[in-house]
């Protein structure tokens, strides 16, 4: 299904997104040269480029091209898979996120994450978005804490009468809201997506998207999604990967281009962006 | 043209046809072989013990005259170990299931050589951990032939079973719920903790009862770790003691004809008490077992 | 032209608060917990090899291994464990005869035979033979087979290595079906369509496709199954006889290695006596038969685990 330059160029048109002059956006995130590895598979090689607070960011590209593994260094989630290898920089508020002194625990208060799938945990709705809290020790006005970020979540009217009933009975759109309420809860500062409405409906799609545009007035947003469409729709800002092919045929994932999201649609610098948008490969 | 000419379709080959026959009555026959078996056993235990199993049986105590003895020492015995291996098997066991499933990195090869060693340890003919126990608790350390001898030898038999139930269990939490926990910042032991012990414990409490029903069971290690003569009063911790399956066994190897119904009365008592734990086990799998 | 750097919302510190000693604590506690297994294996070594090595001292392996006369407590005493080791043997092959054929059987029945019900409630129903104590099968033997020998003509005495060997093997039939069961529900559906397609009857499938497929874990059922008999005590305590016999018929009374271990334990044998060290010496003999035997069916079980998983 090839989406051409026309049509999206008319969504971007019609969202007339606005984005602040380059002046007066605050960096979040600068990462410099960042690769991994997995033992000897070079996953992705010399990304760089800047994350603007309060903005909603979009990495858009081919399956396999690394944009999961990258989202997933900025919580360092990939600390969890022993063969996996970061090299390069992340610096976050100024500070290196892999620096040696520095705590994952700390890292992920601050920088949450929803999953593909969505993974409530086999426990009520309340005690699923109390969680965090609990494990993290900020236990002060708990049932508020609850509620403030179940209505963030925009999951609140739908559950307040069944807190108690398992997160397992919620509908697939339910329970990937609850993730979100979830993740709300300890009140991060940044709040990554790694293709959060690939596994639902086209309705509980939009909710999500909306979800998006309300949060991002308090939060940053980082959303890799495999969806174009999504990404025109949400993203302020949009970072295209893609694939090269080494000597012997591994494949390396790369930053092509990372710009507006109007530009990236409408104005594509490198031709490879072109073709991916305008749904020539991929 | 007849139409009684020979059908295309019938099978043409009808030794064929005896030879599946004959292969499928065999088949039948290699399951009725167990079942009868069992029905054999089941039957001979009963009709031979039945009128056994009275009040004598469980509150006397063992004694030369048939017709005045009874198990009460020996089932008592039984209960304590039985308590004595669940306080004992269950931390150890989930502990290095835990530590095998969540912390070790496989790749080290003292890890792969702590499971190999489980696998095997879970093979080793129970004969051996009673020699085991001779050599080290009883004559060794000095403990003597006591019942928290008796009950640390049962856990040396029964962990490896528990282990591995263990981590099956904990190896059937997914994925994804471990990943959710980490990334709101929990800590490996908050996440191992609060999330994969809580939905494994299923799992882990069937495969503790079912290790603990086959400690029970066991006579062969408490031979020699137990009681060399008979033992005629209840035991405590650090006291002789004598289990309801040794107490069967000697009852067994008397000539006497009452003491074989003793011990078949006694194997009715000691069946019960299985099957009354088994069916636990089997119960709280289908009640609380959760399909991912 | 700067793009201002974000001023951190509350004091940035990515450190951790306090060095998490709860975590290492954890970790070691648990270590300890796996160590108790290895402990184990350690002791059983020592347990069982320091003596038998000092039996080895005053007595040769030679004697030990090729000698047809186990007497240790007569003057003089002779130390031949190949009575023992027979009698071993022998009981094994009676064990073998049942559940190798009939496990076997049982186990293509419930894999190839038998509708997803069915093998609900029998595969389980199987189970329940594995899950009765070995002391209850020494009784059953005693007092059920061994008169049924004799009724039926057999001239066997109260105790046989035949009677004993016989309940082993009923005994074992669950351990052979449920591995074999499990390896050749392991092969996958299209082999036997593949087969049925091209006109097969059951029978062909079964013996001709599933069972070769799944040949490494129904001979690992094997090896685990005879390891099992090799190593069974309470069934030959009871059932097979008391009294050391080199002898390969099985309609007579025989002690096996586990029986010799179980009585001369029982007794209060001086510690360091040589007959002590008798139990030791017998018990490293059966320990390394059964580890190397061990061994090989966790190779081949896992042999199969990597064909299809």
């Amino acid at each position: 299904m090839s989406v051409t330059m026309a049509d999206v160029s008319v969504n971007i048109a019609e969202q007339r997104r606005e984005l602040p002059a380059k002046e007066h956006r605050t960096i979040l995130f600068d990462v410099r040269d960042l690769g991994v590895s997995y033992n000897e598979n070079r996953a992705l090689d010399g990304v760089s480029l800047e994350i603007y607070a309060n903005f909603v960011t979009a990495f858009i590209g081919p399956s396999g091209c690394g944009k999961s593994t990258f989202i997933r260094c900025f919580n360092r989630m990939n600390d969890l898979i022993p063969s996996a290898a970061v090299d390069g920089t992340i610096l976050y508020h100024g500070e290196d996120l892999y620096g040696s002194q520095v705590d994952p625990v700390e890292v992920r208060k601050r920088i949450g994450m929803v999953f593909q799938k969505p993974n409530p945990f086999p426990k009520s709705i309340h005690d699923n978005v109390a969680f965090g809290p609990r494990v993290l020790g900020m236990t002060k006005g708990l049932d508020e804490r609850i509620e403030k970020a179940l209505q963030q979540a925009a999951l609140w009217d739908e559950v307040k009468d069944r807190l108690k009933a398992s997160a397992l009975s919620l509908s697939g759109g339910q329970q990937q809201r609850l993730c979100i309420a979830r993740c709300l809860a300890v009140e991060p500062e940044v709040i990554l997506m790694d293709e959060p409405a690939s596994a639902l409906d086209p309705i509980a799609t939009t909710r999500i998207e909306d979800l998006m545009h309300e949060l991002k007035k308090e939060y940053t947003i980082v959303v890799v999604t495999h969806n174009m469409q999504q990404a025109a729709r949400v993203a302020d800002m949009t970072a295209f990967f893609s694939v090269t092919r080494g000597d012997e045929g591994q494949r390396t994932g790369i930053l092509v281009e990372y710009d507006s999201t109007s530009k990236i649609f409408t104005q594509p610098s490198d031709s490879r962006t072109e073709d991916y948008v305008t749904g020539r490969f991929g | 043209m007849s139409a009684q000419a020979a059908s295309p379709l019938r099978p043409s080959r009808p030794r064929g046809r005896w030879a599946g026959r004959l292969f499928g009555s065999f088949l039948v026959l290699s399951l009725l072989i167990g079942f009868l078996t069992l029905g054999a056993l089941l039957g001979q235990v009963f009709f031979d013990g039945y009128r056994w199993v009275d009040a004598v049986l469980f509150f006397e105590p063992p004694s030369a005259d048939p017709l005045i003895a009874g198990a009460e020492p020996a089932i008592l015995a039984t209960i304590y170990l039985g308590i004595l291996l669940l306080a004992f098997t269950v931390p150890l066991g989930v502990g290095t299931a835990i530590y095998l499933e969540e912390y070790a990195n496989r790749n080290r090869w003292y890890n792969r050589l702590l499971e190999l060693n489980i696998q095997n340890l879970a093979a080793v003919p129970s004969i051996v951990y009673g020699i085991l126990g001779l050599a080290f608790l009883v004559r060794g350390l000095g403990l003597g032939r006591v019942l928290l001898s008796g009950a640390m030898i049962l856990t040396l038999l029964v962990l490896p079973t528990v282990i591995i139930a263990a981590r099956e269990a904990i190896r059937a939490v997914p994925d994804s719920i471990r990943q959710g926990a980490y990334a709101l910042g929990s800590t490996k032991w908050q996440v191992v903790w609060r999330q994969v012990l809580p939905a494994a414990t299923p799992g882990i409490a069937t495969g503790s009862i079912l290790g603990l029903s086959r400690g029970l069971g066991e006579t062969a290690p408490l031979l020699l770790v137990g009681a060399l003569t008979y033992v005629s009063f209840n035991p405590t911790l650090l006291g002789d003691f004598t289990a309801l399956p040794v107490q069967i066994y000697q009852w067994v190897a008397r000539p006497q004809e009452e003491f074989r119904t003793l011990a078949a009365a006694g194997i009715i008592v000691l069946l019960a008490i299985l099957l009354a734990l088994n069916g636990f086990a089997i119960w709280i799998r289908n009640r609380y077992e959760r399909r991912w | 032209m700067a793009t201002r750097e974000a001023a951190a919302p509350q004091p940035l510190r990515l450190r951790a608060t306090r060095r998490r000693w709860g975590e290492d604590v954890v970790k070691v506690v648990l270590a300890l917990c796996a160590l108790v297994s290895v402990a184990t294996t350690v002791g059983i070594v020592v347990a069982l090899f320091l003596p038998a090595f000092e039996f080895f001292g005053q007595v040769s392996v030679r004697e030990f291994l090729t000698g047809r006369n186990w007497a240790p407590l007569f003057e003089p005493p002779s130390f031949g464990v190949l009575p023992l080791i027979a009698g071993t043997l022998l009981v094994t092959a009676c064990a073998s005869l049942v559940c190798i054929p009939f496990g076997l059987g049982s186990a293509i029945y419930l894999s190839e035979y038998a509708r997803a019900r069915t093998r609900r409630i029998l595969k389980p129903a199987l189970e329940v033979l594995a899950g009765i104590p070995t002391v209850v099968y020494g009784y059953f033997a005693l007092t059920f087979v061994a008169p049924l020998l004799q009724d039926i003509g057999l001239p066997v005495g109260v105790f046989s290595a035949l009677a004993a060997g016989l309940v082993m093997g009923v005994m074992l039939l669950p351990t052979v079906a449920s591995i074999s069961e499990d390896s050749m529900a392991a092969v996958p559906r299209d082999l036997r369509d593949g087969a049925y397609a091209l006109g097969s009857t059951r029978v062909q499938v079964a013996t001709r496709i599933v069972v070769p497929a799944a040949i490494s874990g129904i001979i690992a059922s094997f090896v685990l199954a005879i390891s099992r008999a090799v190593g069974e005590t309470m069934i030959v305590l009871i059932a097979a006889g008391g009294q050391p016999n080199w002898t390969w018929n099985p309609l007579q009374a025989v002690q096996t290695m586990t029986a010799f271990v179980a009585a001369t334990g029982q007794g209060d044998v001086p510690t360091g006596s040589v007959e002590y060290k008798t139990i030791f010496a017998v018990g490293a003999t059966l320990f390394v038969m059964t580890f190397v035997m061990n061994v090989l069916s966790i190779r081949l079980v896992r042999r199969f685990r990597e064909v299809y998983e």
